[in-house]
């Protein structure tokens, strides 16, 4: 782990504002990585084991369906984060993450993150409270497009 | 309600013959925006084009079918034909986008209140507009006079557009112009194909890479009634006044004059008092009311 990891996971949006003891832990867990257009950063079905924290770059959460081809249900650019499937069992991906151009991002390792979780209570539950936030955040959204507004609209 | 509806009435203007005819107006251009949205361009058989304010509405007859309240959707900048952006939804709106060239069309308005551009609250500061699909539209002649403001003070605009997906947006090169023209702007759907490069979510989602100046914003919101309340609540929960945010709220219409009271939300008729009303006050609150 670097200084720059350290101060880049205290400042991510999901991260920020815990006690700098709590980020360092995470940090400790964390490396960068890059990946080029289209290529994939977790494959549906693969085992769970990263979260991502997007620095720079736009990923597609995508899903595939030979009816319907493969179709984008969110993106995901530099502040935002990737991958919550590491947190439930059985721990496997339920979508594919794809890069749409160059991505930069930070990938904390999910075993690391959970082993912490289980080893102190307090670092579990910061944890599980911030990712519940956009957990919900992101219910929210998904059940307005499912409501199909722009379809049904006649707003103008 | 009878009370809200009487005081609503109180005030209308005097009867006449005159606003309730429709001025026929020729069609002089038609475009195809999607699949089931088309813009009209509109001149009047005696040539005189009517002033309006971006954000007001006028009644257009499909003759033989009916009326429907249509926004607006030219720039006071852009010489000659009105422009109307319509999505086929139903009678009227199927007939108008059928309309080809050198059909007459008749026109009553411009009715209603609109987004003040070119008054002193939007003359300097931030300005975000959002938009939902077709409520791209009233919002387009707001947007092309607020990207050329004359002494903005440092104001930017930023343009939010949704769309269900890709093929649903509108008004793409309108899109690219205001970008070009300084404006921030950022476009989101629903799902996409693969190949789509851009955003895909909410349109709200599109707010947090915005940087406005809570202390100076004022937005503008037009699109399906439930995105404009969450969007409305996001900026508010940014620091953004909620008298300063306005949004074009819309109920069947159908004199368009104050005096039906067809358009009736709480105290307001959204013909005369809007339709471009601020969220702070009663809004807020009559939106999550349901209708009895
Ligand atoms: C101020 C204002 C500005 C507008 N601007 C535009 C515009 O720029 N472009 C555009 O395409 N449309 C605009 N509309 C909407 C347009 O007036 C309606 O869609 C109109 O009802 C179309 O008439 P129609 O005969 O085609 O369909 P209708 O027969 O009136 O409607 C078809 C179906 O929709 C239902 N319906 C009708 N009105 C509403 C409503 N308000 N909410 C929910 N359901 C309804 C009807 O019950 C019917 O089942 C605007 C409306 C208002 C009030
Ligand atoms: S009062 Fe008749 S449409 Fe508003």
């Amino acid at each position: 782990m670097t200084a720059e990891v350290d101060a880049f996971v205290a400042s991510h949006p999901l991260f920020a504002g815990l006690p700098a003891g709590v980020t360092s832990e995470i940090a400790a867990c964390c490396r960068t990585v890059a990946y080029g257009p289209d290529e994939l950063l977790l494959v549906e079905g693969q085992p769970a084991d990263t979260l991502f924290l997007v620095q720079r770059g736009r990923v597609a959460i995508e899903i595939h369906g030979a009816d319907r081809g493969t179709l984008v249900v969110e993106t995901v650019e530099t502040g935002g984060a990737v991958g919550w499937s590491w947190l439930f069992p059985p721990y496997r991906w339920n979508f594919d993450a794809r890069a749409l151009g160059p991505v930069g991002a930070v990938a904390a390792d999910a075993t690391c993150l959970r082993a912490k979780m289980d080893a102190d209570d307090e670092f579990g539950r910061l944890l599980v409270t911030r990712v519940a936030g956009v957990l919900l955040e992101r219910l929210q959204a998904t059940r307005l497009r499912l409501l199909d507004l722009y379809g049904a609209d006649r707003a103008g | 309600m009878l009370a809200e509806t009487a005081a609503a009435v109180r005030g209308r203007p005097p009867l006449g013959p005159e606003p309730l005819e429709p001025v026929p107006h020729r069609v002089v251009g038609c475009r195809k925006e999607t699949d089931d949205v088309t813009t009209l361009s509109l001149e009047s058989l005696s040539g005189a084009t009517p002033t309006f304010a971006p954000g007001q509405f006028n009644m257009l007859t499909a003759y033989g079918v009916g009326e429907a309240a249509i926004s607006v959707s030219s720039s006071r900048r852009e010489a000659g034909a009105l422009r109307h952006t319509v999505r086929d939804v139903g009678p009227v709106s199927a007939a108008l986008c059928r309309a080809r060239l050198g059909d007459v069309v008749g026109v009553r308005g411009p009715f209603g209140k609109s987004w003040g551009v070119g008054e002193a609250d939007l003359a300097t500061g931030d300005v975000v507009v959002v938009a939902g699909g077709i409520g791209l539209a009233p919002l387009r002649g707001a947007i092309d006079e607020l990207v050329h403001r004359p002494d903005a003070d440092g104001g930017r605009v930023f343009v939010l557009t949704g769309a269900r997906d890709p093929s649903q947006l509108i008004f793409g090169d309108d899109l690219e112009a205001w970008g070009r023209a300084g404006a921030v702007v950022a476009v989101t759907v629903d799902t996409a194909p693969r190949g789509w490069t851009g955003h895909v979510g909410l349109v709200t989602s599109l707010l947090g890479g915005i940087d406005c100046d809570p202390g100076t914003t004022t937005a503008l919101i037009c699109g399906p009634e439930i995105m404009m309340r969450f969007t409305a609540k996001a900026l508010v929960d940014r620091g953004i006044d909620p008298r300063r945010i306005k949004l074009s709220m819309e109920r069947n219409m159908q004199c368009g004059l104050g005096w039906c009271g067809h358009c009736q939300l709480g105290p307001y008729l959204l013909c005369r008092d809007g339709p471009v009303l601020p969220y702070g006050g009663d809004v807020a609150r009559l939106m999550t009311e349901r209708e009895r």
